[in-house]
């Protein structure tokens, strides 16, 4: 008998919650949600998820990756996703903002976030697994 | 193919050579490249011979050993860091001075490779350096065709326009799903947030067309004598039924006419936005008071509201592209944050100027100025 795994859902747009919630819900996953990297900081203080998707772009430019540092430090074992929207687009930018950041920034994926949920799954299982 | 310049600075000759034997015949390549790189390297012994090469030959890579017979590579470091050339320093060091090393990342060394090291990792560590290289390139030519701005608007432009698309679409697949079950009525919810998804996008469609025109305008403009009374009362009877909503009173003070020269269209634009903004961030049954006034030099616009004001450090924000103040008070109430930087920019097409004075939970002031023969003030 296993229990259910929680999932730390952190985004600024309410609609993104509410469809990820559903699909991860449907595969059995316990979702916990937040906002805002403050509510989200909140949060964690008092829950330990298993594993967390953050949005990069939120109150600020690098909400996500401070949060994602933060996180790190406060559980080094818990996997944590960069889910981005902008990855595509901004190509250059972004690389840039990758090669500097990955030094400090220790997120265990970036994913688009278009990404169709049985891949998104695969993912999570995989991080969860390794974790284990 | 282009070609970078290497210097190394060891006084170990076996390194020195190592490394040139290395990289003679390596190459970088990616596909995202317009080019491929290939190196050249050049060697001194000594700190000394190595700024002196450095100043004849100017490379784009220094490989830097650290102990060295007369000045140390730190110092070599620091004369980079201070003559502020366009060099990338990576400190080729020993694992005992290792400590050193990422100091010296610290103090502008872009990274270090540490010895001994193999042949692929020394490649690995270049090929990591010309993407830099390639990369510094790219935005410095963009930047000096300001096309740095275009594209960082762009990026974010693709982010607000995809996050609703996204949304919509996701909601569209639940629907087709029938995730919710066969009722109707359990589809409510999300039915109403596509329809709010894309009154949101509609705004940020008809404020990108206000920017392009203020953006690209100034041939188009037409610039007649335009009474700003009469461009308030056209905002406000324009925002009416949205203040009776919200019950929010709306008055005008101030003279009959005020006329400036201006383009009439672009008055609207600034009226329109920071009235609308007025009560958009104003709470149920205050008021929106518009005042305008004129002195020998200048006209002024104050637009003042009794809604959620903000911060200090928010109102130094709010005239970029794109910006939204996002608190639990303004998580309801949507825009595309390009309004207030429409205004910013058309106000200084008229070499005017804008602030705002906000005080949380009290409201807001918006001052405009715009001149009429003279600069104001």
């Amino acid at each position: 008998m296993t229990t259910k795994k929680t999932i730390l859902i952190v985004d600024d747009d309410q609609d993104y919650l509410y469809q990820m919630k559903n699909r991860l819900e449907s595969f059995g996953f316990q979702i916990l949600l937040a906002e805002s990297q403050k509510e989200a900081e909140e949060l964690i203080e008092k829950i330990k998820p298993d594993i967390a998707i953050l949005d990069l772009m939120m109150e600020n430019e690098d909400s996500g990756f401070i949060l994602c540092y933060k996180m790190k430090k406060k559980y080094p074992d818990v996997p944590i996703i960069i889910a981005t929207g902008v990855a595509a687009e901004t190509g250059i930018t972004f690389d840039i903002n990758d090669e500097n950041n990955r030094k400090w920034i220790r997120a265990d994926r970036f994913l688009d976030k278009g990404i169709r949920s049985e891949k998104l799954k695969e993912e999570i299982d995989q991080l969860l697994k390794i974790n284990r | 193919m282009s070609t970078l310049k290497i210097l190394v600075i060891d006084d170990e000759p076996g390194i020195r050579s190592g490394i040139s034997r290395i990289l003679r015949n390596f190459r970088v390549d990616y596909p995202f490249m317009e080019e491929a790189f290939d190196f050249e390297v050049r060697e001194a012994s000594t700190g000394e011979a190595g700024i002196e090469s450095i100043e004849n030959d100017k490379p784009d890579i220094l490989l830097l050993d650290n102990k060295l017979p007369g000045i140390q590579g730190v110092e070599v470091l620091e004369y980079v860091r201070k003559k502020q050339m366009n060099i990338i320093v990576v400190m080729i060091t020993s694992y005992a001075s290792l400590e050193l090393a990422v100091k010296a990342t610290s103090d502008g060394a872009y990274d270090f490779i540490p010895k001994p090291f193999t042949p692929q990792e020394l490649k690995s560590s270049i090929e990591n350096i010309t993407k830099r290289v390639f990369l510094k390139k790219m935005t410095n030519k963009l930047q000096e065709t300001g096309k740095q701005i275009r594209f960082q608007f762009l990026s974010v432009l693709s982010h607000e326009l995809k996050a609703p698309l996204n949304s919509i679409e996701g909601y569209l697949q639940m629907i087709r799903e029938r995730q919710a079950g066969p009722q109707l009525e359990s589809y409510d919810y999300m039915v109403d947030r596509m329809l709010q998804r894309i009154k949101g996008m509609r705004m940020l469609i008809l404020d990108l067309l206000d920017l392009t025109r203020v953006e690209s305008g100034k041939g188009k403009r037409d610039i007649k004598e335009v009474n700003l009374v009469d461009v308030a009362h056209t905002a406000i009877d324009t925002m009416r039924p949205y203040s009776i909503q919200k019950d929010i009173r709306l008055n005008l003070h101030g003279n009959d006419t005020i006329t400036v020269m201006a383009d009439s269209e672009e008055m609207e634009i600034i009226f329109n936005n920071l009235i609308s903004n007025a009560i958009k961030y104003n709470r149920e049954g205050g008021s929106v008071d518009c005042t305008l006034s004129r002195n020998e030099n200048c006209v002024e616009i104050l637009v003042e509201d009794t809604g959620i004001g903000m911060t200090a450090e928010d109102s130094s924000r709010i005239f970029d592209d794109f910006v939204r103040i996002k608190t639990e008070k303004t998580k309801n109430i949507s825009g595309s944050g390009l309004g207030l930087s429409i205004v910013k920019k058309l106000i200084d097409s008229y070499k005017g100027e804008i602030e705002v004075t906000s005080e949380p939970d009290k409201g807001s002031i918006f001052k405009v100025k715009l001149p009429i023969n003279k600069p104001c003030s």
